[in-house]
């Protein structure tokens, strides 16, 4: 597979877009996306802005393979995966992408520890018992040690979030994509998202590319792509001077030995 | 407990009114099915009981079914005889005895000679027209019920007096006879003779106690005025399904006319082949109707968890998961509702066999019904394959839904 070309950073990209387009049929086609090339590596920090209605959801969802490009493909670690059927491409989701949405969206009807749960159910590699155990860890280290046996609404907007993030990281996937995942929460909320977010990409090794509004968290990220009626038309990277490699201990359930040689 | 039933019964559980609606629909359907079922197959069992017991698996009479050939068309291909009166046979059948005891060595059952005559009982100036049937009380037991239908006095008493006779329940009211009472007996023919009445039967069927009477076989060979003479054979078979066989060939050996009971009521059981169609027809329609309860109830859940399935499928959980939910809640549905229709067919089928039912015409009954596992498995089968069927089209609808347009929808 001739994948790599195409590729900024050294190495396969952890996904990649190759001129993808996405138009919606209809009397008046609408172009969502329009020809975007992308290449987004290991353990990157991303953040997509751009004005209401550009087209971050939806470039998004045609990253997380939620939908399929009109035209163009999506690569991820250099695999196609337009050829996929159904049932691939959604263990491709179960197993290497986490999704967080702007509204937290739990099974209302399930405890917390049962939505953080549920997509290792449905991976299926571990006990019941070290799902159990790997939901409480995930929840305890987001701060909600004490909150897994209530149901969804029994918590606040942020708490919401923290157990959507939880969900997301479920299957330890190498990559998070987040729509406006502090677009319902307060400033105080909004930090500390936005801090774990962080987190997971300075001491998890994960790549994180989140859509935000909020230009100031958007600043504080490592990349930032700027969308604008579909395309992209600005793609910059905040060179950090000399980037520490901080270590917080206690959160290595990860275990990415790839992360610290960098 | 895996993850499709776990999703499959917080559904369940979370609507749990609708959800006992939906099962009490399909229990309903079930258990009516099973009454119908019981009920159906028991009367028609309960009658084809009746009409097996009252009358001979296969009756041999005297008669030909074609006229006998003459001589002049056995001789040419092509004969045509104008003005011949048909020659009059002699009546009855040619060496009862002889005829007996070859069907006897092959055929496994019981058989027993009888002469019929047509007569007029007459007591105290009273009228009526009656079969006088000749029969041997002996072998008699072994073909029919008569031995125990009779009500007062006794078979053997046939034997007690000369020209001894029984006669049905209703014909003695009517011409007013008891048990001792001296009756004239006249045929057709101008024979006459005065029989002792030594016993009444009741057959519970009034067209037979109205109009019959028996008496010894040497008793009608005198009034039918023909010694020897034995005008009907019947038999009852160890297995009533093999009468059409043992008639056919009965037919072949001897010639005689014989026919079987499920011909002399042809025209009963095709009633039967109608009545069952007509018992699916309703049972597949009760049911069929139940599986609609179901089919609501899975599309009024998959429209409601609309974005709990988009969560799924956007979490990774592919369609045949998501499909496997919903029609797991409707086999869920089917199989409780199935279960409680079990409980609620054998409470009707207990109410209703233990109805009386009062008949100016027959004695006092109870409602005939049939019990079988059969039928319990066959409207549980139903009820759950079509409770699946009706899970599975909600269900392939809301796994094939786009989880993109319900995010954007919700967003
Ligand atoms: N179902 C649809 N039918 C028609 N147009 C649509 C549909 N969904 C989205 N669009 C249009 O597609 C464009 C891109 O929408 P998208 O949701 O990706 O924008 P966005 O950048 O996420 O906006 P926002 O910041 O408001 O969430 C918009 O112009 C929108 O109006
Ligand atoms: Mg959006």
């Amino acid at each position: 597979m001739s994948a790599t070309d195409g590729a900024p950073s050294t190495g396969t990209p952890l996904i990649a877009a190759r001129g993808v387009t996405r138009i919606l049929p209809g009397i008046v086609p609408t172009t969502l996306v329009h020809d975007v090339d992308l290449a987004i590596g290991e353990n990157e920090l991303v953040a997509i802005t751009g004005p209401s209605g550009s087209g971050k959801s939806s470039l998004l969802y045609l990253l997380g393979l939620l939908d399929l490009p009109t035209a163009g493909e999506v690569l991820i670690r250099g695999r196609a995966t337009a050829g996929m059927s159904e049932e691939e491409r959604a263990h491709t989701r179960l197993a290497t992408l986490g999704f967080v949405f702007q509204f937290h969206f739990l099974l209302p009807e399930f405890t917390v520890l049962d939505n953080v749960t549920l997509p290792m159910r449905a991976l299926d590699a571990l006990s019941p018992k070290a799902m159990r155990e790997r939901g409480l860890d995930l929840l305890g280290s987001l701060g909600l040690g004490d909150h897994t046996a209530k149901r969804p609404d029994q918590l606040s907007g942020g708490q919401r979030q923290r157990v959507a993030v939880a969900r997301a990281l479920a299957n330890d996937p190498p990559l998070v994509l987040a729509d406006e995942p502090t677009g319902s929460l307060d400033s105080q909320a909004s930090e500390q998202v936005f801090e774990i977010l962080r987190d997971l990409v300075r001491t998890g090794g994960k790549t994180v590319v989140a859509v935000t509004h909020d230009l100031d968290i958007a600043r504080r990220m490592d990349r930032r792509i700027a969308l604008m009626d579909g395309a992209v038309v600005g793609d910059e990277r905040v060179v950090v001077a000399p980037r520490r490699n901080m270590i917080i201990p206690g959160r290595t359930e990860g275990a990415n030995p790839e992360s610290s040689p960098g | 407990m895996s993850l499709v039933l776990d999703v499959a019964l917080t559904h369940v559980r979370a609507r749990a009114r609708q959800t006992l609606v939906a099962v009490a629909g399909v229990a309903t359907g079930v258990g009516f099915s099973i009454m119908m079922a019981a009920l159906l197959q028991g009367s028609q069992q309960d009658f084809v009981r009746q009409l097996v017991n009252a009358m001979p698996h296969v009756a041999v009479s005297d008669e030909r079914r074609a006229p006998p050939p003459q001589p002049a068309e056995q001789f040419y291909d092509a004969a045509r005889i104008d003005g011949l009166k048909p020659e009059a046979r002699r009546r009855g059948i040619k060496n009862p005895l002889a005829t007996m005891a070859s069907i006897e060595s092959w055929a496994p059952g019981a058989i027993a000679p009888s002469v019929k005559v047509q007569g007029i009982l007459r007591y105290s100036s009273r009228d009526v027209a009656t079969s006088i049937v000749g029969i041997e009380p002996r072998r008699e037991a072994a073909v029919s019920e008569l031995p125990k239908q009779i009500r007062q006095g006794s078979l053997a008493a046939l034997y007690s007096t000369t020209n001894a006779i029984i006669l049905g329940d209703r014909l003695a009211e009517k011409i007013g006879a008891r048990p001792g009472s001296k009756i004239t007996v006249q045929t057709s023919d101008g024979i006459r003779l005065t029989a002792q009445v030594v016993g009444l039967f009741h057959a519970g069927v009034r067209s037979v106690d109205e109009t019959t009477a028996y008496v010894l076989v040497k008793t009608g060979q005198i009034l039918a005025g023909q010694t020897g003479l034995v005008n009907e054979l019947r038999l009852r078979l160890a297995d009533a399904l093999a009468a059409p066989g043992t008639a056919a060939r009965i037919e072949r050996e001897t010639g005689y006319k014989s026919v079987a009971w499920q011909e002399a009521s042809e025209d009963l059981l095709n009633a039967f082949v109608i009545r069952n169609i007509i018992m699916y027809t309703v049972v597949g329609a009760i049911l069929l109707v139940a599986s609609f309860g179901t089919y609501n109830i899975i599309s009024t859940i998959t429209h409601e968890k609309a974005r709990d399935i988009a969560i799924m499928k956007s979490l990774g959980l592919p369609e045949r998961t998501v499909r496997r939910i919903f029609v797991l809640e409707a086999g869920i549905i089917g199989c409780f509702g199935a279960v409680l229709g079990f409980a609620l067919g054998f409470g009707l089928c207990v109410a209703l066999g233990s109805v009386e039912i009062r008949n100016p015409f027959t004695d006092v009954t109870h409602i005939p019904i049939a019990w079988s596992p059969l039928h319990y498995a066959m409207a549980a089968g139903v009820a759950v394959v079509s409770s699946l069927v009706a899970g599975f089209l909600p269900a392939r609808r809301a796994a094939r839904l786009h989880p993109v347009e319900i995010i954007r929808g919700a967003t």
